[in-house]
């Protein structure tokens, strides 16, 4: 286990590097720079650009030098925590995203919680009776969950709450607690408004994850050791319960991989039609304004808080299953 | 593989026909046996045809739209979708269409639409309406259906500028389904290139391509394509605009794709045939193509299949927010960007009309694509 462990941290570390390279080229795909863009618009409206500070950001971001010195800059500064300054903002990046980031993962796990219970009761029934009314009920709103996008669930949401409960459902927290210090009272407050975006970003991944359940249920059940079980007389719950069901959870832990940038990414659109207080309108603003440093920080965060999500699910399911840890860790 | 006796590879259904149909089956292609199979899963079927029915209207969506993409309808802003009659004053008249008049509610100062019973338009087939240019070469008046002169006909309602929604939605379709097949062709050759090298070749160069695919996988979709399509220049033509979207798509889509390639080459390349191919001398490229990728077309269209949702719904939620396709193309999503906010979608819920037709194509594909899965392997 100690050596998986160790193999598979080794293996996170060259993919880290690539995803920084991927973003640094992402940052620097717009042509010119933000400062000429400020430059020139400063003067276009007839004002002049504070030279002063305009050298120190240059500076700051080693704008006047080579690529690849810029990206160490800007790479070091990750690893040391300073994420660079959003030129929008005024303000250090690591300023800005501090909260957002927390809730954004409290929504991404809150979003996957909710996959796993709704997808685990239905996946088992499903499996168990295969081709029944309500296996095809369940498989046909299984796949309208996979074909309605998440906004767009978000938009019916709100219309229906809207017209029929009179309540908006946008934001996390109520009026009042906005700005609010953390509390129970706001922690209680926060727990209220979850729901919505949790249903709405978690209802494709719970599509998928029952379809994924029952398909592995009903290859299990299939196996010559469940014949035998049953032909020696064993009560067909208990079949079920002792084996089939332990192997056909492993896509519970070992899909994380597969959930986690799908739940990032959901909450993020959602985030931006509910507006709620997450990282999705922030990202969608500065990618517009193309306040890159920003961006490409979130983008940054976003990808490696993905891997290292992936990184524990990983050592969750070799945990769970030593067909994998002695195999040497190829599972995907 | 080893050599199975004829009896045991065949389908259980293949013994139950009659002895004359069996030689059918016999003598027939692969291709020919996939089709039989997938005619019995009828869920596919109807979303075939659904879909076949979908694209065929793209070459005539001038013809079918009711009204052209741009025409503007000042008095009737926001109108919500008119119904459609068939008897007036009890007589039947077939379908018509009352005339409507504005007023405006003192009150909360919103738009309000009446039935004006005195006046009715008959619908029309083949109806003279908005002239247009048919496929830039000749100029014609005739639309499908339409409404007597005088009258307006918003079957779906109109959105701010007074545009009918149920034209613009015939028009988006163009749109919407070609941005799916465009970024499929990209990213099915990226995958077949990639996929080939690393399931041919092997060694480093597989490792490297699985890393890269790795890497690929773990940015968070949406953020990704968020960012590259936010940094297409903005003084682009909208038509390079829609080139660059898809590519987009098609780039980052590939990975998936790849992996089911490599798989299979994987598995085929230790085959005999694969081995005789090599050793009668045929290049890389040649026993790729002629040897071993014909072993899982099948399963290559089933991924296809599957993952072209999945392009629709990207160039959506990106047109959706802004950073994807401009007006004056007009798709799905960027018809849906007109209700992003709250207001609209409670005042105007007819603005979110589009949604149905997103919803409908990407479950047809993806019923179409499971009904493939399934009879992918006709010798199964």
């Amino acid at each position: 286990m100690g050596r998986y462990l160790i193999q598979r941290m080794l293996l996170m570390l060259p993919t880290l590097f690539l995803i920084s390279v991927v973003t640094f080229v992402i940052i620097q795909l717009p042509p010119g720079d933000y400062l000429t863009t400020l430059i020139s618009d400063l003067e276009a409206s007839g004002e002049r650009a504070d030279l002063q500070k305009v050298e120190f950001l240059r500076q700051q971001f080693g704008l006047d030098q080579p690529l690849w010195k810029q990206y160490w800059l800007w790479v070091s500064g990750l690893v040391q925590g300073d994420m660079g300054y959003s030129f929008e903002y005024d303000r250090p990046v690591a300023d800005i995203i501090g909260e957002r980031l927390l809730l954004t993962f409290v929504v991404s796990f809150g979003s996957i919680l909710f996959t796993w219970l709704m997808a685990f009761p239905i996946g088992v029934y499903s499996a168990t009776h295969q081709y029944s009314w309500a296996d095809n009920g369940l498989t046909l709103l299984g796949f309208l969950g996979l074909a309605t996008p998440n906004f767009l669930l978000a938009l019916i949401l709100m219309f229906v709450s809207f017209t029929y409960f009179g309540t908006s459902v946008g934001g996390l927290f109520s009026p009042d607690m906005q700005n609010a210090a953390w509390s129970w009272a706001r922690t209680w407050d926060l727990l209220q408004h979850l729901w919505i975006p949790v249903i709405v970003i978690g209802t494709s991944g719970t599509a998928a994850m029952i379809r994924r359940l029952r398909a592995n249920l009903l290859d299990e059940l299939r196996r010559p050791y469940v014949v035998t079980a049953r032909a020696k007389g064993l009560a067909p719950r208990r079949i079920l319960l002792k084996y089939p069901l332990r192997i056909a959870l492993n896509p519970f832990i070992g899909d994380i991989g597969n959930l986690l940038p799908q739940v990032i990414s959901g909450a993020i659109i959602v985030s931006i039609v509910l507006s709620l207080p997450t990282t999705g309108p922030i990202l969608l603003r500065a990618l517009r304004s193309q306040d890159m440093y920003l961006a490409g920080s979130f983008l940054m965060l976003l990808a490696a808080l993905s891997v290292i999500g992936v990184f524990l699910s990983d050592i969750a399911l070799a945990a769970l299953d030593p067909r994998i840890r002695q195999g040497g860790g190829q599972t995907r | 593989m080893s050599v199975v006796p004829a009896a045991e590879t065949l389908p259980v259904v293949a013994e139950r026909l009659h002895p004359s149909e069996q030689e059918r089956y016999y003598f027939a292609s692969q291709w020919q046996l996939i089709w039989w199979r997938l005619r019995r899963h009828r869920f596919a079927m109807v979303s075939l045809w659904f879909l076949v029915a979908l694209y065929a209207t793209i070459p005539f969506v001038e013809f079918l739209a009711p009204y052209e993409l741009r025409s503007r309808h000042s008095n009737n802003v926001f109108c919500p979708p008119q119904r459609v009659h068939l008897v007036h004053e009890g007589r039947f008249v077939g379908p018509f269409v009352y005339g409507q008049f504005l007023t405006v509610n003192m009150e909360n100062l919103k738009r309000e639409y009446r039935e004006d019973r005195s006046r009715l338009y008959r619908l029309r087939l083949f109806a003279v309406g908005e002239p247009y240019w048919m496929w830039g070469l000749w100029r014609t008046e005739r639309h499908l259906f339409g409404v007597e002169e005088g009258g307006t006909m918003f079957l779906l309602g109109t959105d701010r500028l007074g545009r009918d929604m149920l034209s613009r939605i015939i028009h988006g379709a163009r749109i919407s389904l070609t941005v799916g097949l465009l970024g499929i062709s990209v990213s099915f050759v990226l995958a077949l290139v990639f996929g080939g090298l690393s399931g041919y070749y092997g060694g480093t160069l597989d490792i490297v391509i699985q890393r890269l695919i790795e890497v690929i996988r773990a940015f968070p979709e949406l953020p990704l394509w968020m960012a590259l399509s936010a940094a297409l220049p903005p003084r682009w033509d909208p038509i390079l605009v829609y080139v660059g979207i898809t590519v987009i798509l098609g780039v980052l889509e590939w990975t998936g794709l790849a992996r089911s390639v490599r798989g299979k080459l994987l598995a085929v390349r230790e085959e005999d045939f694969a081995t005789a191919a090599v050793l009668m001398g045929g290049s890389p490229p040649y026993v790729i193509r002629r040897h071993l990728l014909p072993a899982f077309t099948s399963h290559l269209i089933v991924s296809a299949t599957l993952s072209i949702p999945n392009m629709i719904l990207g160039e959506t939620a990106l047109s959706f927010l802004g950073l994807g396709l401009r007006p004056p193309i007009t798709s799905w999503g960027v018809l849906l960007s007109e209700a992003q906010n709250m207001n609209a979608v409670a005042l105007y819920p007819w603005l979110l009309t589009p949604v149905v037709m997103v919803v409908l194509t990407v479950l047809a594909f993806n019923f179409l694509g499971d009904g493939l899965r399934d009879a992918a392997d006709p010798y199964a």
